[in-house]
């Protein structure tokens, strides 16, 4: 079995019902059998345009999120000199009620995260641009900065916003970008970069974790560009570039000399040859295969693809639009041995369920803790190196919240609790109408093909044949059965992968 | 290429029948699977154990055993260590706590320790520190201290007090991520979710709040579900290439195994009868109880860890604090209690925390404030036992708050290098000097 390579576009004969199945759960968050028959009649081109080229698709009917940005706020003039006079005299009082209000802001801004965390969950369930959020939450991984450290739910909507928009336009502009985006800047304290005092620690990441890799720099590298980054700072929730502190000595980065800013940096690190190879392995890592995010410890076949790619991406001067089409209409992506071989994270296993299964909308406290404990919170990758992924996230614990999630989504049987739900409050017969055989034995197969995939073999249906032989005797099907069949097929370990 | 999450199955001769399911590990015993390539990692280590279980308790040292266990109990919420191990020999005190301050005359005096003594409802640990198995540690911090409980707590959690919140790995995750045979119930914390201090690079606690609910939830939808379930997990552990590292469907089989597996031992150990009476049942008394079931069924879990909260003591503390002690030390003392009645006791250490102390001068709600530096409690067979280091000085504060004497990556060094055998230097990231927890040739 040899691994096909090609990043050339596979025969338009061959994008079947299979290969749009692969495409709207590899690339999108999946959909209902309705999306995936309207995504396979699109034919190849067309359909993948239609997920990586979204512009022209309407998402005005998404609900925006309106974020008060002075929950987190500097203390006004006044204040300051009350708190300042407060400690000189030691009047407890004054220091009493500013500690109030501090601890009273945190938690208006703990809510407004829950807020922001639901919002977004709920759009990556509800977009008609799922690309667009799948390549959002990628940037955020890849561009990592934690609400744990920011403590400023503004800031993290804000870079958000930053990522979505820039989405599938430049790694150029993401990389500029971030250099002057708020959240990023107070995560990695380049608010306390001066001209007198350099703290090198933007600079480090910029260039190990989101532009070349660890070993394609050196430690004089760090200090440098830390120097081109002096004065890049905030105030209250905006970027400022505070001149009288940014360092407009020459700086030696890279081997090149001249009196860099942080955009000069920028242009100097996409220029490298690992830039490219570094932003190509994120994008192959996360749409294709679990290889990890260090170059060298890829298979020799997959960096064969991935070098592929990052010549894609310069000769693009990395516009991401070219390359993603691409990638997603070529003879490797729809290899056998890439399909259905991909740990799905857990963001992408709940919004998944419910695309896939057109749920309802249940408690999403319950939700929020799944995801917590399956080890994805959005807004707190772990890191600044974002989120392990692959393997990582599976193990025994996990497997159960992951199974005890999506039959929650599907049956509203609580994860935790024994008793089980009086009303499911989901009706499958919308769901079941698109199918052509409504047969017990039809639905069957109908749903293991939407769910776990075309591809699954026999021998691995012959439990849900059974099982449903034994319940439904006559031509259809209820929505009992269909319930319970879809926890069952949800909670196979094949279905953990796509 | 090994998969390195089930190391035995590299060099163990693949069986060509069909291979390991949980009904046949239900219906058979241990050493009858012991060598198909696919027992799940978990067996392999239970049944190595099993197999092994006179040798395994001898040690290289006398009466110290090698399948060591470590309870971390969080006080969550800022205890009052002042009010904890208090310093009654000392004026200050009884000036800066006019009405909190608790009577000489009501202290717990522990022999060796001059003008430092216990809250009275901390009786059953005094009780315990006289026959040898509790160790009160004093002024317990860390440099520049943060009273947010969220940013302290995650200090804790993460072995790290520059406050960046850029290590979202624990001290105990990132130590169990260097097991060279990881078991998939290396870790196990009661609570609605993993804390932090659990989570590893792969490390991954299990967690329930209730060991009956570790399976799938679908299970209770009806007996026919419960049964395909079942069905398809079994044929996936019977699926031809199982035994490859490489195949993610494979990993996953397998891991589904390991889990399917450990919820049956956890669940079935959580049925075994107490040997003693369980005084009051307290949601830490609770949670101990089920940890000490677990000791007893000999899961290979090397740490538990559970947690009890209420410890923001804002207002009307005297009360409040009273309760938490009572129940606190109840608990551990009925833990350990249990543990002597089930031969459990000398594998077990415990550390009990609480993410900072509180303000020296009690506030004008009869409470106190979030302050800095407090005590720590280790527990078990082999601490040293009584008050442990020097009380921290009540008229040298930071900002009204007493300053610690002693870095809690001090405790994290002796449990993990002294008794769980496990790197410290790796995971704190230097080396710090031992807090002397450990009775000698253990630290």
């Amino acid at each position: 079995m040899s691994l096909d390579t090609s990043i050339s576009a596979i025969a338009p004969d061959r994008f079947d019902a299979a290969a749009a199945w692969h495409l709207l759960n590899r690339v999108g968050y999946g959909g209902t059998p309705d999306d995936l028959q309207r995504l396979h009649a699109l034919g190849l081109d067309a359909a993948v345009d239609h997920l990586v080229d979204y512009g022209g698709v309407d998402a005005s009917k998404l609900p925006g999120i309106d974020l008060d940005p002075d929950v987190i706020r500097n203390l006004t003039n006044d204040e300051r000199k009350k708190v300042q006079a407060a400690r000189r005299s030691g009047d407890q009082d004054v220091l009493d009620e500013e500690r109030r209000r501090g601890q009273a802001a945190r938690r208006e801004d703990q809510k407004m995260m829950n807020w922001l965390r639901r919002w977004w969950l709920q759009r990556m369930a509800d977009t008609p641009r799922p690309v667009e959020e799948r390549l959002t939450l990628l940037w955020h991984g890849h561009f990592a900065s934690s609400w744990r450290s920011v403590r400023d739910t503004y800031l993290m909507w804000q870079q958000n916003e930053l990522f979505r928009r820039n989405a599938n336009g430049s790694f150029a502009e993401l990389a500029r970008g971030i250099i002057r985006d708020p959240a990023m800047l107070k995560y990695l304290n380049n608010n306390q970069n001066r001209k007198q005092r350099p703290n090198e620690n933007l600079s480090r990441e910029l260039m190990e974790l989101f532009t070349l890799g660890v070993g394609n720099y050196s430690e004089a590298d760090i200090k440098a560009g830390a120097r081109a980054l002096t004065g890049y700072g905030i105030d209250d929730h905006d970027f400022v570039f505070r001149k009288g502190q940014h360092d407009t000595n020459e700086k030696k980065i890279l081997g090149r000399s001249g009196t860099f800013d942080g955009d000069d940096f920028v242009d100097i690190l996409l220029r490298q040859e690992s830039c490219a190879r570094f932003v190509a392995l994120k994008i192959y890592d996360d749409f294709v295969a679990d290889v990890g995010d260090v170059y060298e410890a890829v298979p020799s076949v997959n960096r064969r693809v991935i070098d592929k790619l990052a010549r894609q991406l310069e000769r693009h001067d990395f516009e991401l639009k070219p390359v993603l089409k691409s990638l997603f209409k070529s003879k490797h992506f729809y290899d056998p041995a890439i399909v259905g071989k991909k740990i799905k994270s857990p963001v992408q296993l709940a919004v998944g369920t419910m695309r896939s299964l057109d749920l309802p909308t249940r408690d999403r406290s319950i939700t929020d803790k799944a995801l917590a404990a399956m080890g994805q919170v959005l807004f707190e990758p772990p890191t600044v190196d974002g989120w392990d992924g692959g393997r990582a996230w599976i193990n025994t614990s996990t497997l159960f919240v992951r199974q005890n999630l999506t039959t929650y989504l599907i049956s509203g049987k609580h994860p935790t609790k024994k008793s089980t739900p009086k009303d499911v409050g989901y009706d499958p017969q919308a769901w079941v109408a698109v199918m052509d055989d409504r047969s017990p034995r039809g639905v069957t197969d109908f749903m293991i093909d939407h769910l776990v995939g075309p591809h699954t073999p026999a021998e691995r249906r012959a439990p849900a044949h059974a099982f449903m032989a034994k319940r439904e005797t006559g031509e259809t099907v209820s929505n009992d059965s269909v319930v319970a069949m879809a926890c069952l097929i949800t909670a196979m370990p094949e279905y953990q992968l796509c | 290429m090994c998969d390195h999450y089930h190391p035995q199955s590299c060099d163990t001769p693949r069986i060509t029948e069909a291979g390991f399911t949980r009904r046949r590990f239900l219906g058979h015993g241990l050493g009858l699977i012991s060598a198909a390539s696919t027992v799940p990692a978990f067996l392999m280590r239970a049944g190595d154990a099993l197999a092994a279980d006179t040798t395994m308790r001898l040690s290289s040292k006398p009466g110290v055993p090698d399948d060591r266990v470590l309870v971390i109990v969080q006080l969550s919420g800022g205890n009052d260590g002042l009010n904890t191990v208090i310093p009654f020999g000392h004026d200050e005190y009884y000036q800066s706590r006019p009405t909190l301050g608790i009577k000489e005359q009501d202290v717990l005096q522990v022999a060796g320790s001059d003008g430092v003594g216990l809250h009275p409802a901390l009786a059953p640990i005094h009780e315990m520190m006289q026959a040898g198995l509790a160790g009160a540690v004093q002024g317990v911090g860390y440099p520049n201290p943060n009273r947010s409980h969220f940013s302290s707590m995650d200090i804790w959690h993460t072995a790290d007090n520059s406050a960046q919140g850029q290590g979202g790995r624990g001290w105990i995750g990132s130590a169990l991520d260097g097991l060279e045979q990881p078991t998939g119930l290396d870790c196990l914390s009661i609570g609605s979710s993993a804390p932090l201090a659990t989570l590893g690079r792969s490390a991954r606690p299990v967690s329930f709040e209730n060991a009956q609910l570790f399976r799938w939830a679908g299970r209770d939808l009806d007996r026919q579900v419960s049964e395909t379930y079942d069905q398809f997990h079994d044929a996936a552990a019977e699926a031809p290439g199982n035994s490859g590292g490489e195949d993610p469907l494979a990993f996953i089989n397998r891991t589904s195994m390991d889990a399917q597996v450990a919820s049956d031992k956890v669940r079935k150990a959580v049925r075994f009868k107490n040997e003693t009476k369980w005084p009051n049942r307290t949601s830490l008394s609770r949670q101990l109880e089920m940890v000490a079931k677990m000791i007893r069924a000999e899961l290979p879990t090397r740490v538990y860890y559970v947690a009890m909260g209420g410890f923001d003591t804002h207002a009307n503390q005297l009360n409040n604090h009273q309760r938490l002690m009572d129940q606190f030390a109840k608990a551990m003392k009925a833990f350990y209690d249990e543990l002597e009645a089930t031969g459990h006791r000398s594998r077990v250490v415990s550390l009990a925390f609480s993410e900072f102390g509180r303000r020296v001068r009690q506030n004008a709600s009869a409470g106190t404030d979030h302050g800095c530096a407090g005590p720590s409690f280790v527990f078990g067979d082999h601490v040293n036992s009584g008050i442990i280091g020097k009380h921290p000085s009540l008229t040298k504060l930071d900002k009204g708050d007493l300053i610690h004497n002693l870095d809690f990556r001090s405790l994290y060094t002796d449990l993990l290098d002294g008794w769980m055998k496990l790197d410290a230097k790796a995971v704190l990231g230097r080396r710090y000097p031992s807090a002397g927890l450990l009775q000698p040739g253990l630290a």
